[in-house]
Protein backbone atom coordinates (compact mmCIF):
# COMPACT_ATOMS: atom_id res chain seq x y z
CA UNK A 1 0.00 0.00 0.00
CA UNK A 2 1.34 3.22 -1.12
CA UNK A 3 -0.64 6.41 -0.01
CA UNK A 4 0.41 9.86 -0.23
CA UNK A 5 -0.86 13.38 2.11
CA UNK A 6 -0.21 16.40 0.55
CA UNK A 7 -0.52 19.42 2.98
CA UNK A 8 -0.46 23.13 1.12
CA UNK A 9 -0.46 22.40 -2.49
CA UNK A 10 -1.63 24.49 -5.21
CA UNK A 11 -5.23 24.59 -7.04
CA UNK A 12 -4.46 23.82 -10.33
CA UNK A 13 -2.54 20.89 -9.45
CA UNK A 14 -4.96 18.94 -7.12
CA UNK A 15 -6.57 16.62 -7.29
CA UNK A 16 -4.64 16.36 -10.81
CA UNK A 17 -3.46 18.32 -12.92
CA UNK A 18 -6.12 21.10 -14.76
CA UNK A 19 -4.51 23.97 -16.41
CA UNK A 20 -5.93 23.79 -19.71
CA UNK A 21 -9.58 23.99 -19.60
CA UNK A 22 -11.73 24.19 -22.87
CA UNK A 23 -10.25 26.47 -24.68
CA UNK A 24 -7.37 24.32 -25.41
CA UNK A 25 -8.97 21.67 -27.36
CA UNK A 26 -11.14 24.10 -29.24
CA UNK A 27 -7.78 25.87 -30.50
CA UNK A 28 -6.37 22.31 -31.26
CA UNK A 29 -9.30 21.02 -33.43
CA UNK A 30 -9.94 24.49 -35.08
CA UNK A 31 -5.65 24.87 -35.84
CA UNK A 32 -6.47 20.71 -36.63
CA UNK A 33 -9.05 21.89 -39.26
CA UNK A 34 -7.03 24.65 -41.22
CA UNK A 35 -4.34 22.42 -41.26
CA UNK A 36 -6.35 19.99 -43.01
CA UNK A 37 -7.93 22.97 -45.47
CA UNK A 38 -4.23 23.87 -46.21
CA UNK A 39 -3.18 20.69 -47.47
CA UNK A 40 -6.54 19.49 -49.21
CA UNK A 41 -6.82 23.06 -50.95
CA UNK A 42 -2.63 23.19 -51.60
CA UNK A 43 -2.82 19.87 -53.56
CA UNK A 44 -6.41 20.89 -55.39
CA UNK A 45 -3.94 24.29 -56.55
CA UNK A 46 -1.14 21.96 -57.21
CA UNK A 47 -2.82 19.72 -59.11
CA UNK A 48 -4.34 22.00 -61.05
CA UNK A 49 -7.84 22.10 -60.04
CA UNK A 50 -10.10 25.28 -60.34
CA UNK A 51 -13.90 25.46 -59.74
CA UNK A 52 -14.95 27.77 -62.22
CA UNK A 53 -18.77 28.43 -61.36
CA UNK A 54 -18.05 31.78 -59.25
CA UNK A 55 -15.80 32.84 -56.55
CA UNK A 56 -15.90 32.06 -52.97
CA UNK A 57 -17.74 28.88 -53.60
CA UNK A 58 -16.80 25.85 -50.90
CA UNK A 59 -14.99 24.13 -53.93
CA UNK A 60 -11.11 22.73 -53.30
CA UNK A 61 -9.04 25.84 -54.75
CA UNK A 62 -12.26 28.56 -54.39
CA UNK A 63 -11.76 31.40 -52.08
CA UNK A 64 -14.31 29.93 -50.01
CA UNK A 65 -12.48 27.46 -48.19
CA UNK A 66 -9.65 29.79 -47.77
CA UNK A 67 -12.02 32.27 -46.03
CA UNK A 68 -13.33 29.58 -44.06
CA UNK A 69 -9.94 28.37 -42.61
CA UNK A 70 -9.00 32.64 -42.35
CA UNK A 71 -12.15 32.44 -40.20
CA UNK A 72 -11.59 28.86 -38.19
CA UNK A 73 -8.08 30.01 -37.36
CA UNK A 74 -8.72 33.30 -35.53
CA UNK A 75 -11.83 31.36 -33.62
CA UNK A 76 -8.43 29.48 -32.88
CA UNK A 77 -6.28 32.12 -31.86
CA UNK A 78 -8.81 33.91 -29.53
CA UNK A 79 -9.66 30.77 -28.07
CA UNK A 80 -6.01 30.31 -27.48
CA UNK A 81 -5.77 34.02 -26.43
CA UNK A 82 -8.83 33.26 -24.03
CA UNK A 83 -6.36 31.08 -22.24
CA UNK A 84 -3.44 33.02 -21.53
CA UNK A 85 -3.23 33.81 -18.12
CA UNK A 86 -1.22 37.57 -18.86
CA UNK A 87 -3.37 37.96 -22.06
CA UNK A 88 -1.65 42.04 -21.91
CA UNK A 89 1.53 40.29 -22.71
CA UNK A 90 0.58 38.10 -25.93
CA UNK A 91 2.94 40.17 -27.91
CA UNK A 92 5.87 38.65 -26.12
CA UNK A 93 5.72 35.62 -28.47
CA UNK A 94 6.88 37.29 -31.11
CA UNK A 95 9.88 39.25 -29.22
CA UNK A 96 11.20 36.27 -29.47
CA UNK A 97 11.91 32.55 -30.95
CA UNK A 98 12.65 29.78 -28.62
CA UNK A 99 13.71 26.58 -30.67
CA UNK A 100 13.21 23.66 -28.03
CA UNK A 101 9.46 25.25 -27.40
CA UNK A 102 6.70 23.96 -29.46
CA UNK A 103 4.55 26.57 -28.59
CA UNK A 104 7.06 29.06 -29.50
CA UNK A 105 7.21 27.44 -33.18
CA UNK A 106 3.08 27.67 -33.49
CA UNK A 107 3.42 31.33 -33.08
CA UNK A 108 5.81 31.34 -35.96
CA UNK A 109 3.81 28.83 -38.42
CA UNK A 110 0.70 30.75 -37.62
CA UNK A 111 2.69 34.12 -39.42
CA UNK A 112 3.59 31.74 -42.26
CA UNK A 113 -0.08 30.18 -42.22
CA UNK A 114 -2.03 33.61 -42.42
CA UNK A 115 -0.45 35.15 -45.59
CA UNK A 116 -0.86 31.32 -47.33
CA UNK A 117 -4.42 31.54 -46.53
CA UNK A 118 -4.78 35.17 -47.66
CA UNK A 119 -2.74 34.14 -51.03
CA UNK A 120 -5.53 31.61 -51.19
CA UNK A 121 -8.58 33.74 -50.87
CA UNK A 122 -6.53 36.71 -53.33
CA UNK A 123 -6.41 33.47 -56.11
CA UNK A 124 -10.29 34.57 -56.38
CA UNK A 125 -11.57 36.90 -53.71
CA UNK A 126 -15.31 36.96 -53.25
CA UNK A 127 -17.14 39.31 -55.58
CA UNK A 128 -18.22 41.32 -52.33
CA UNK A 129 -14.33 42.20 -51.75
CA UNK A 130 -13.22 43.07 -55.15
CA UNK A 131 -16.36 45.61 -55.44
CA UNK A 132 -14.95 47.11 -51.95
CA UNK A 133 -11.16 46.98 -52.63
CA UNK A 134 -10.94 46.81 -56.92
CA UNK A 135 -7.21 46.89 -56.17
CA UNK A 136 -7.14 43.55 -55.25
CA UNK A 137 -7.98 42.74 -59.16
CA UNK A 138 -4.29 43.63 -59.91
CA UNK A 139 -3.01 40.91 -57.27
CA UNK A 140 -5.64 38.34 -58.34
CA UNK A 141 -4.74 38.31 -62.23
CA UNK A 142 -0.86 38.49 -61.04
CA UNK A 143 -1.26 35.66 -58.77
CA UNK A 144 -3.22 33.68 -61.45
CA UNK A 145 -0.91 35.00 -64.37
CA UNK A 146 1.16 32.09 -64.27
CA UNK A 147 0.30 28.05 -63.44
CA UNK A 148 3.67 28.12 -61.71
CA UNK A 149 2.70 30.58 -59.27
CA UNK A 150 -0.56 28.51 -58.43
CA UNK A 151 1.25 25.76 -57.95
CA UNK A 152 4.12 26.94 -55.62
CA UNK A 153 1.36 28.59 -53.68
CA UNK A 154 -0.26 25.08 -53.42
CA UNK A 155 3.31 23.25 -52.18
CA UNK A 156 3.89 26.10 -49.61
CA UNK A 157 -0.21 25.51 -48.69
CA UNK A 158 0.63 21.87 -47.96
CA UNK A 159 3.73 22.81 -45.93
CA UNK A 160 2.23 24.98 -43.66
CA UNK A 161 -1.07 22.65 -43.33
CA UNK A 162 1.68 19.33 -42.31
CA UNK A 163 3.62 21.94 -40.50
CA UNK A 164 0.32 23.13 -38.37
CA UNK A 165 -1.35 20.01 -37.56
CA UNK A 166 1.76 18.11 -36.70
CA UNK A 167 2.60 21.02 -34.08
CA UNK A 168 -1.24 21.21 -32.23
CA UNK A 169 0.05 17.11 -31.67
CA UNK A 170 3.87 17.85 -30.76
CA UNK A 171 2.61 20.83 -28.30
CA UNK A 172 1.56 18.47 -25.94
CA UNK A 173 3.77 15.13 -26.74
CA UNK A 174 6.61 17.79 -25.99
CA UNK A 175 5.21 18.18 -22.33
CA UNK A 176 7.15 14.65 -21.16
CA UNK A 177 5.39 14.89 -17.43
CA UNK A 178 2.11 13.71 -18.61
CA UNK A 179 3.14 9.81 -19.73
CA UNK A 180 -0.52 9.81 -21.96
CA UNK A 181 0.90 12.74 -24.00
CA UNK A 182 4.60 10.99 -24.43
CA UNK A 183 4.20 9.84 -28.15
CA UNK A 184 5.16 11.61 -30.96
CA UNK A 185 2.44 10.05 -32.83
CA UNK A 186 0.23 12.65 -31.34
CA UNK A 187 1.78 14.97 -34.25
CA UNK A 188 0.54 12.20 -37.00
CA UNK A 189 -2.36 11.83 -35.10
CA UNK A 190 -3.74 15.47 -35.07
CA UNK A 191 -3.08 16.21 -38.27
CA UNK A 192 -4.49 13.16 -40.28
CA UNK A 193 -7.87 13.94 -37.81
CA UNK A 194 -7.53 17.58 -39.49
CA UNK A 195 -7.13 15.90 -42.75
CA UNK A 196 -10.42 14.37 -42.20
CA UNK A 197 -12.20 16.88 -40.77
CA UNK A 198 -11.54 19.30 -43.71
CA UNK A 199 -12.28 16.14 -46.08
CA UNK A 200 -15.75 16.14 -44.36
CA UNK A 201 -16.66 19.72 -44.37
CA UNK A 202 -15.55 20.46 -47.90
CA UNK A 203 -17.20 16.65 -48.65
CA UNK A 204 -20.61 18.52 -47.45
CA UNK A 205 -20.40 21.90 -48.95
CA UNK A 206 -18.70 21.65 -51.64
CA UNK A 207 -20.98 22.57 -55.13
CA UNK A 208 -19.15 19.93 -57.34
CA UNK A 209 -20.13 16.45 -57.54
CA UNK A 210 -17.91 14.63 -58.96
CA UNK A 211 -15.82 16.43 -55.79
CA UNK A 212 -18.16 16.03 -53.09
CA UNK A 213 -17.57 12.09 -54.64
CA UNK A 214 -13.92 12.24 -54.37
CA UNK A 215 -13.48 14.33 -50.88
CA UNK A 216 -15.66 11.41 -49.37
CA UNK A 217 -13.06 8.78 -50.39
CA UNK A 218 -10.67 10.92 -49.41
CA UNK A 219 -12.05 11.21 -46.05
CA UNK A 220 -12.78 7.40 -45.98
CA UNK A 221 -9.12 6.74 -46.16
CA UNK A 222 -8.28 9.73 -43.43
CA UNK A 223 -10.58 8.19 -41.19
CA UNK A 224 -8.93 4.55 -42.09
CA UNK A 225 -5.55 6.31 -41.32
CA UNK A 226 -6.80 8.47 -38.15
CA UNK A 227 -8.02 4.41 -36.77
CA UNK A 228 -4.66 2.65 -37.49
CA UNK A 229 -2.49 5.92 -35.66
CA UNK A 230 -5.36 5.74 -32.62
CA UNK A 231 -4.06 1.92 -32.18
CA UNK A 232 -0.29 2.17 -32.89
CA UNK A 233 -0.45 5.18 -30.17
CA UNK A 234 -2.28 2.97 -28.09
CA UNK A 235 0.01 -0.04 -28.13
CA UNK A 236 2.96 2.20 -28.02
CA UNK A 237 1.83 3.46 -24.52
CA UNK A 238 0.61 0.41 -23.20
CA UNK A 239 3.88 -1.56 -23.95
CA UNK A 240 6.28 1.67 -22.50
CA UNK A 241 7.09 1.68 -18.97
CA UNK A 242 4.48 1.22 -15.93
CA UNK A 243 3.54 4.61 -15.97
CA UNK A 244 2.89 5.04 -19.02
CA UNK A 245 0.56 1.77 -19.40
CA UNK A 246 -1.00 3.38 -16.58
CA UNK A 247 -1.86 6.37 -19.07
CA UNK A 248 -3.11 4.13 -21.61
CA UNK A 249 -4.87 2.90 -18.77
CA UNK A 250 -7.55 5.43 -18.66
CA UNK A 251 -8.84 4.68 -22.42
CA UNK A 252 -8.48 1.31 -21.63
CA UNK A 253 -10.70 0.76 -19.16
CA UNK A 254 -9.82 3.87 -17.10
CA UNK A 255 -12.48 6.67 -16.60
CA UNK A 256 -12.03 8.36 -20.07
CA UNK A 257 -12.74 4.89 -21.81
CA UNK A 258 -16.47 5.53 -22.47
CA UNK A 259 -16.19 8.78 -24.56
CA UNK A 260 -12.84 7.76 -26.44
CA UNK A 261 -14.14 4.47 -27.57
CA UNK A 262 -18.18 5.45 -28.08
CA UNK A 263 -17.69 9.09 -28.74
CA UNK A 264 -14.52 9.18 -30.44
CA UNK A 265 -13.62 5.81 -32.25
CA UNK A 266 -17.07 4.68 -32.43
CA UNK A 267 -19.46 7.98 -33.72
CA UNK A 268 -16.53 10.08 -34.45
CA UNK A 269 -14.95 7.36 -36.73
CA UNK A 270 -16.13 4.38 -37.12
CA UNK A 271 -20.01 4.88 -37.77
CA UNK A 272 -18.88 7.75 -40.53
CA UNK A 273 -16.75 5.63 -41.98
CA UNK A 274 -19.58 3.09 -42.45
CA UNK A 275 -22.38 5.46 -43.43
CA UNK A 276 -19.49 7.07 -46.07
CA UNK A 277 -18.15 3.72 -47.35
CA UNK A 278 -21.84 3.23 -48.12
CA UNK A 279 -22.34 6.38 -49.91
CA UNK A 280 -19.16 6.51 -52.30
CA UNK A 281 -20.30 2.70 -53.48
CA UNK A 282 -24.02 4.38 -54.24
CA UNK A 283 -25.62 2.15 -51.73
CA UNK A 284 -27.33 5.04 -50.13
CA UNK A 285 -27.20 8.70 -50.95
CA UNK A 286 -24.72 10.72 -49.62
CA UNK A 287 -25.92 12.51 -46.27
CA UNK A 288 -24.37 15.36 -44.23
CA UNK A 289 -25.00 13.50 -40.77
CA UNK A 290 -21.37 11.55 -41.17
CA UNK A 291 -19.99 14.71 -42.07
CA UNK A 292 -20.74 16.67 -39.08
CA UNK A 293 -20.00 13.09 -37.02
CA UNK A 294 -16.17 13.74 -38.25
CA UNK A 295 -16.54 17.34 -37.29
CA UNK A 296 -17.71 16.51 -34.12
CA UNK A 297 -15.53 13.23 -33.28
CA UNK A 298 -12.68 15.65 -34.07
CA UNK A 299 -13.23 17.49 -31.37
CA UNK A 300 -13.94 15.29 -28.98
CA UNK A 301 -10.67 13.89 -29.52
CA UNK A 302 -8.98 16.75 -28.43
CA UNK A 303 -11.04 17.13 -25.26
CA UNK A 304 -10.35 13.20 -24.48
CA UNK A 305 -7.05 13.67 -25.11
CA UNK A 306 -5.96 17.10 -23.15
CA UNK A 307 -8.47 15.86 -20.21
CA UNK A 308 -7.11 12.18 -20.05
CA UNK A 309 -3.58 14.09 -20.45
CA UNK A 310 -3.70 15.75 -17.30
CA UNK A 311 -4.98 12.94 -15.77
CA UNK A 312 -1.97 11.06 -16.03
CA UNK A 313 1.23 11.35 -13.93
CA UNK A 314 4.23 10.18 -13.06
CA UNK A 315 4.22 8.06 -9.92
CA UNK A 316 5.08 10.63 -6.31
CA UNK A 317 6.54 8.24 -3.91
CA UNK B 1 30.48 29.03 -11.86
CA UNK B 2 28.37 27.67 -8.76
CA UNK B 3 25.63 25.26 -8.91
CA UNK B 4 23.15 25.39 -6.12
CA UNK B 5 21.32 22.76 -4.30
CA UNK B 6 19.37 21.95 -1.26
CA UNK B 7 19.28 18.80 0.98
CA UNK B 8 16.56 17.84 2.97
CA UNK B 9 16.98 15.18 5.69
CA UNK B 10 13.89 13.06 5.83
CA UNK B 11 14.72 11.26 8.85
CA UNK B 12 14.87 14.97 10.72
CA UNK B 13 11.72 16.60 8.92
CA UNK B 14 9.02 16.79 11.29
CA UNK B 15 6.65 18.42 9.03
CA UNK B 16 5.63 21.04 11.00
CA UNK B 17 5.39 22.99 7.87
CA UNK B 18 7.40 26.09 9.18
CA UNK B 19 9.31 26.09 6.06
CA UNK B 20 5.83 26.57 4.07
CA UNK B 21 4.85 29.42 6.51
CA UNK B 22 8.66 31.28 6.10
CA UNK B 23 8.59 31.09 2.35
CA UNK B 24 4.57 32.51 2.27
CA UNK B 25 6.01 35.58 4.39
CA UNK B 26 9.22 35.48 2.66
CA UNK B 27 7.88 35.97 -0.80
CA UNK B 28 4.25 36.96 -0.43
CA UNK B 29 2.56 34.35 -2.06
CA UNK B 30 -0.89 34.82 -2.57
CA UNK B 31 -3.08 32.89 -0.39
CA UNK B 32 -4.36 30.00 -1.27
CA UNK B 33 -1.09 29.18 -3.15
CA UNK B 34 2.15 27.50 -2.02
CA UNK B 35 6.02 27.98 -3.39
CA UNK B 36 6.76 24.85 -1.08
CA UNK B 37 4.79 22.30 0.26
CA UNK B 38 4.69 18.72 2.97
CA UNK B 39 4.55 15.51 1.51
CA UNK B 40 3.51 12.57 3.53
CA UNK B 41 4.54 8.82 1.76
CA UNK B 42 2.85 6.07 3.74
CA UNK B 43 4.22 3.07 2.52
CA UNK B 44 3.62 -0.59 3.58
CA UNK B 45 1.03 -3.44 5.09
CA UNK B 46 0.19 -2.79 8.56
CA UNK B 47 2.16 -3.19 11.09
CA UNK B 48 4.62 -2.80 9.31
CA UNK B 49 4.42 0.86 7.91
CA UNK B 50 7.03 3.15 7.00
CA UNK B 51 6.56 7.09 6.70
CA UNK B 52 8.35 9.66 5.23
CA UNK B 53 7.53 13.25 5.89
CA UNK B 54 9.01 15.63 2.64
CA UNK B 55 9.51 19.47 2.40
CA UNK B 56 8.88 19.89 -1.32
CA UNK B 57 9.09 22.64 -3.90
CA UNK B 58 11.20 23.46 -7.24
CA UNK B 59 13.79 21.20 -8.23
CA UNK B 60 15.93 23.53 -10.17
CA UNK B 61 16.61 20.96 -12.26
CA UNK B 62 19.59 20.45 -14.19
CA UNK B 63 17.13 19.62 -17.21
CA UNK B 64 14.51 21.88 -16.74
CA UNK B 65 11.45 21.00 -18.89
CA UNK B 66 9.52 24.29 -17.59
CA UNK B 67 12.42 26.46 -19.57
CA UNK B 68 12.31 24.42 -22.42
CA UNK B 69 9.24 24.42 -23.29
CA UNK B 70 8.25 28.25 -22.41
CA UNK B 71 7.42 29.78 -25.72
CA UNK B 72 9.17 33.62 -24.39
CA UNK B 73 12.10 32.26 -22.33
CA UNK B 74 10.66 33.93 -19.58
CA UNK B 75 11.49 30.65 -17.67
CA UNK B 76 15.13 30.54 -17.55
CA UNK B 77 17.69 29.21 -15.91
CA UNK B 78 19.33 32.49 -13.70
CA UNK B 79 23.21 33.29 -14.75
CA UNK B 80 24.95 32.19 -11.28
CA UNK B 81 23.65 29.50 -9.78
CA UNK B 82 21.45 27.16 -11.96
CA UNK B 83 18.54 28.27 -10.04
CA UNK B 84 15.83 28.18 -12.43
CA UNK B 85 13.30 31.12 -12.38
CA UNK B 86 10.62 33.40 -13.98
CA UNK B 87 10.59 36.60 -15.62
CA UNK B 88 7.11 37.59 -15.09
CA UNK B 89 6.86 40.50 -17.06
CA UNK B 90 8.20 37.90 -20.20
CA UNK B 91 5.57 35.09 -19.22
CA UNK B 92 2.36 35.30 -20.93
CA UNK B 93 0.33 32.79 -18.97
CA UNK B 94 0.08 30.00 -21.56
CA UNK B 95 0.83 27.41 -18.69
CA UNK B 96 2.69 24.62 -20.66
CA UNK B 97 5.62 25.04 -17.40
CA UNK B 98 2.39 24.28 -15.13
CA UNK B 99 1.85 20.94 -17.37
CA UNK B 100 5.68 20.21 -18.41
CA UNK B 101 6.51 20.18 -14.34
CA UNK B 102 6.49 16.49 -13.26
CA UNK B 103 6.93 18.05 -10.04
CA UNK B 104 3.34 20.16 -10.10
CA UNK B 105 5.58 23.03 -8.42
CA UNK B 106 4.30 25.79 -10.34
CA UNK B 107 0.84 27.58 -10.06
CA UNK B 108 -0.56 30.77 -11.48
CA UNK B 109 -0.22 33.85 -9.72
CA UNK B 110 -3.47 35.82 -9.43
CA UNK B 111 -1.64 38.96 -11.64
CA UNK B 112 -1.53 36.12 -14.83
CA UNK B 113 2.24 34.73 -14.37
CA UNK B 114 3.81 31.52 -13.84
CA UNK B 115 5.04 31.52 -10.29
CA UNK B 116 7.46 29.31 -7.99
CA UNK B 117 10.32 29.06 -5.66
CA UNK B 118 13.65 30.70 -6.72
CA UNK B 119 15.39 28.95 -3.63
CA UNK B 120 15.31 32.71 -2.53
CA UNK B 121 17.68 33.91 -5.10
CA UNK B 122 17.38 37.63 -3.44
CA UNK B 123 18.64 36.18 -0.20
CA UNK B 124 21.26 33.54 -1.19
CA UNK B 125 22.68 36.68 -3.86
CA UNK B 126 23.45 38.67 -0.65
CA UNK B 127 25.03 35.78 1.11
CA UNK B 128 21.84 34.18 3.11
CA UNK B 129 19.89 31.16 3.18
CA UNK B 130 16.79 30.49 1.58
CA UNK B 131 13.92 31.41 4.10
CA UNK B 132 12.48 27.84 4.99
CA UNK B 133 16.24 27.18 5.70
CA UNK B 134 16.81 29.53 7.92
CA UNK B 135 13.99 28.65 9.93
CA UNK B 136 13.94 24.43 9.79
CA UNK B 137 13.42 24.06 13.86
CA UNK B 138 14.45 20.37 13.04
CA UNK B 139 17.86 21.40 11.20
CA UNK B 140 16.29 19.23 8.16
CA UNK B 141 17.24 21.59 6.08
CA UNK B 142 20.80 22.50 3.91
CA UNK B 143 21.34 24.43 1.05
CA UNK B 144 24.58 25.27 -0.27
CA UNK B 145 27.42 25.30 -3.82
CA UNK B 146 27.02 21.38 -4.67
CA UNK B 147 30.16 22.15 -7.09
CA UNK B 148 32.15 22.55 -4.07
CA UNK B 149 33.26 19.34 -2.21
CA UNK B 150 33.55 21.45 1.17
CA UNK B 151 30.30 22.60 0.89
CA UNK B 152 27.76 20.85 3.80
CA UNK B 153 25.75 19.40 1.31
CA UNK B 154 28.00 18.51 -0.65
CA UNK B 155 29.70 16.15 2.49
CA UNK B 156 25.69 15.53 3.58
CA UNK B 157 25.86 13.86 -0.22
CA UNK B 158 28.48 11.98 0.02
CA UNK B 159 28.32 10.54 3.05
CA UNK B 160 25.26 9.74 3.20
CA UNK B 161 22.44 7.62 1.14
CA UNK B 162 19.69 10.04 -0.66
CA UNK B 163 17.72 10.15 -3.47
CA UNK B 164 15.59 12.45 -5.46
CA UNK B 165 12.03 12.65 -6.57
CA UNK B 166 11.13 10.77 -10.03
CA UNK B 167 14.37 10.76 -11.25
CA UNK B 168 13.76 8.50 -13.97
CA UNK B 169 11.27 11.81 -15.28
CA UNK B 170 14.73 12.82 -16.50
CA UNK B 171 15.18 16.19 -14.95
CA UNK B 172 17.85 15.77 -12.72
CA UNK B 173 16.88 17.79 -10.06
CA UNK B 174 18.54 19.94 -7.54
CA UNK B 175 16.77 19.31 -4.31
CA UNK B 176 17.82 16.08 -2.81
CA UNK B 177 16.68 13.78 0.55
CA UNK B 178 18.41 12.09 2.70
CA UNK B 179 17.28 8.33 3.99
Amino acid sequence: MNELYLTARNPMVEPHLHAWGWEIPVYLFLGGWVAGILVLCGWALFKGRRYSAGSASFALASSGLFVLGLATLSAGMLALFLDLEHKTHVWRLYATFQPWSPMSWGAWILVLVYPVLVAGVLLEPPAALLAHVPALGAVTRRLNGDTRRRRAIGVVSMVAGVALGVYTGILLSALGARPLWSSALLGPLFLVSGLSAAAAFAHMVSPDREERETLARFDNLFLMLELAVIVLFLIGLANATAVHAQAAALLLGGPMTAVFWVGVVGLGIVLPLVIQSLAVTHRIAHTPVAPLLVLAGGLALRFVIVAAGQLSHWPRL
Amino acid sequence: MARLGMVIDTRRCVGCMDCVVACKTENGTPEGMNRDWITHALAGQYPTLSLTIRSERCNHCENPPCVSCCPTGASHVHDWGGVVLVDEHECIGCKACVASCPYDARYIHPDGYADKCTFCIHRVERGGQPACVSVCPARAMFFGDLDDPNSEVSRLLASRKHHTLQPEAGTRPHVFYLE
